[in-house]
């Protein structure tokens, strides 16, 4: 029999972290700060709208690239929020999450060969969608010296004449890292000198502590270059809804219409309908869930600073880093130890990249009552792991 | 910060000073020193607990009653209203907008000691019209607290 699997695909490694995560979930009792969505429940409101339209029978396929409404908010929403205007009719695209508008960026702009930045510690996707695109990845490791944030010496140092697209992962899944302004505009000029296109990974937008999110496509001459991916999940708690977009250039969101419409045909049209009133009247609903975010935020800033964990301010998303350097052990080994110890789950940093080793992911989409309980148990097997490293 | 001490501590009157002051980004002192100042200030008026009374097995009857009045001179609604408020067993007293005046939340171990008091004390003060007294069946939310029981999280242990 002929081998039935493309070797683009076979070629794409499992995810390492795979194995772990299966015994993790296996595991009895097991309490977790392993989990990447929300603890909030989506907005009653939201979720209400969502069985209004189920009730009016509203359950038909809708336009290829949206809900004319919902694209026409979407646009309201960032203007006000990310300062970018962009043409509800060419310049949106409603996804099955941001992960979709990552995929079919990637295919709309790759040609074989062509060469994708990717800075890591980030979200898993980037590499296996650019690999199956046709693409080159090139990975940035960053540095917990610059908080994780990716610098223009870096970044001009990974360009080559293949280099053709950025993958810009900010606010940071799993480091927390983000880019201020000031951060962003030395990379936006450079991304012009060479010729580059953006793809600005902002699915954490709502949920900074301190300064608000920047886009760089709000920056001058950077629209142009950039596909802006944001999406429901985090901000508005709606990670089943599978909802996001895409927002750019009309000749590329063209293109990547048409990857949507053969692939998908059109995101779920219950979610888009209870999505309008996300963005309409959800304003409140979205705060709490980030001051709720930032005081954990802070509760466990404060906790590592006084276990002695090294870790840097996190002001983005909900995770938190710190290193296990001093213990030295791999991510893995500590994560694996961790486990079967005090039956808590976190995320080895190798999971985002190579550069992950020596860090750990904590998510705090936890309940404050759940995070004493775990940080109870990181204390104290930190402690014995410092007593039997003193022997 | 007043209004983040309050929101928090609505919630949750039992939070330890160092923590809070952790939680909001600032130091014990400055939280001790707000929360002193409301208590003068009467903006925190006490602290109480929120009781699931059913579950304690102690269960009392709630009723809500709406009561119609004739405000009196010179006084309006005041003079009434004292006169029911004072009552212990009196939990809350609203004068609202709509068919009647006011709205109160009264307790009592039984329905008949609810139906005494409306028809020994409520409805022979003077100005008082009419009531209409409703028990409460069942609470599903009280305080902002939904009572009921909720499942539990389907998240998944673990995902990037």
């Amino acid at each position: 029999m002929r081998n039935p699997l493309s070797k683009l695909v076979t070629g794409i490694e499992p995810s390492g972290i795979r194995k772990f995560f299966d015994v993790v979930n296996e595991m009895e009792g097991a309490i977790s700060l392993g989990v990447g969505e929300p603890d909030f429940d989506t907005p009653w409101r939201i979720r209400e709208e969502g069985i209004y339209t189920l009730e009016k029978g509203k359950t038909f396929y809708t336009s290829n690239a949206g809900l004319k409404e919902l694209k026409e908010e979407i646009c309201k929403y960032l203007e006000r929020k990310a300062d970018v205007s962009y043409d509800y009719v060419h310049e949106v695209v409603v996804t099955v999450g941001g992960s979709e508008g990552i995929d079919i960026a990637l295919r709309a702009m790759l040609d074989p060969g062509d060469e994708v930045l990717i800075p890591q510690p980030s979200y898993v996707s980037y590499l296996p969608c650019t690999v199956l695109a046709g693409g080159v990845p090139v990975v940035i490791p960053l540095q917990e010296k610059n908080q994780f944030r990716l610098t223009a010496e870096e970044l001009e140092e990974a360009i080559t004449d293949k280099t053709k697209v950025l993958v810009l992962p900010f606010p940071n899944n799993p480091t927390g890292a983000i880019m201020t302004k000031e951060d962003l505009e030395p990379i936006a000029k450079l991304v012009e000198k060479y010729d580059l296109y953006v793809i600005s990974d902002e699915i954490y937008s709502e949920l900074t502590y301190g300064e608000k999110h920047v886009s760089i496509a709000s920056l001058p001459g950077m629209k142009e270059r950039t596909v802006l991916i944001n999406g429901f999940s985090k901000g508005f708690a709606m990670t089943g809804w599978r909802l996001g977009y895409a927002c750019g250039p009309a000749v590329i969101i063209e293109q990547m219409l048409k990857i949507h419409q053969y692939a998908i045909m059109c995101a779920p049209t219950n979610s888009q309908y209870a999505a309008i009133e996300g963005l309409r009247n959800c304003d409140d609903e979205v705060e709490e869930m980030r001051q709720a975010y930032n005081q954990r935020r802070r509760f466990l800033v404060h906790e590592f600073k006084r276990m002695g964990l090294q870790c840097f301010e996190p002001f983005g998303a909900f995770y938190i880093f710190p290193s296990i350097q001093e213990f030295g052990m791999t991510s893995e080994e500590f994560a694996n130890a961790f486990l079967q110890e005090e039956k808590v789950a976190v995320v080895p940093g190798t999971a985002f990249g190579k550069c992950g080793e020596g860090f750990l992911r904590i998510s705090y989409a936890y309940s404050l009552e759940d995070l004493k309980i775990a940080l109870e148990r990181l204390e104290r097997f930190i402690t014995k792991l410092r007593e039997q490293k003193g022997k | 910060m007043r209004e983040q001490i309050l929101k928090y501590i609505e919630k949750n009157s039992r939070v330890n000073l160092g923590e809070l002051a952790v939680l909001l980004g600032t130091d014990e002192v400055t939280i001790a020193n707000e929360i002193s100042d409301m208590e003068k200030e009467k903006i925190i008026c006490g602290y109480h607990t929120l009781i699931d009374w059913e579950k304690a097995g102690l269960d009392e009857v709630t009723a809500l009653i709406e009561v119609r009045v004739t405000p009196q001179r010179n006084q309006g609604f005041e003079r009434i209203a004292e006169r029911i408020y004072n009552y212990p067993e009196v939990k809350s007293v609203y004068l609202i907008s709509g068919a009647y005046d006011y709205l109160i939340t009264l307790e009592g171990k039984t329905l008949l000691e609810i139906s005494k008091f409306v028809a020994e004390k409520l409805s022979p003060i003077e100005g008082v019209l009419s009531t209409s007294t409703h028990f409460i069946l069942r609470k599903y939310k009280d305080h902002g607290t939904i009572l009921v029981k909720k499942e539990k999280s389907e998240r998944v242990l673990v995902m990037p």
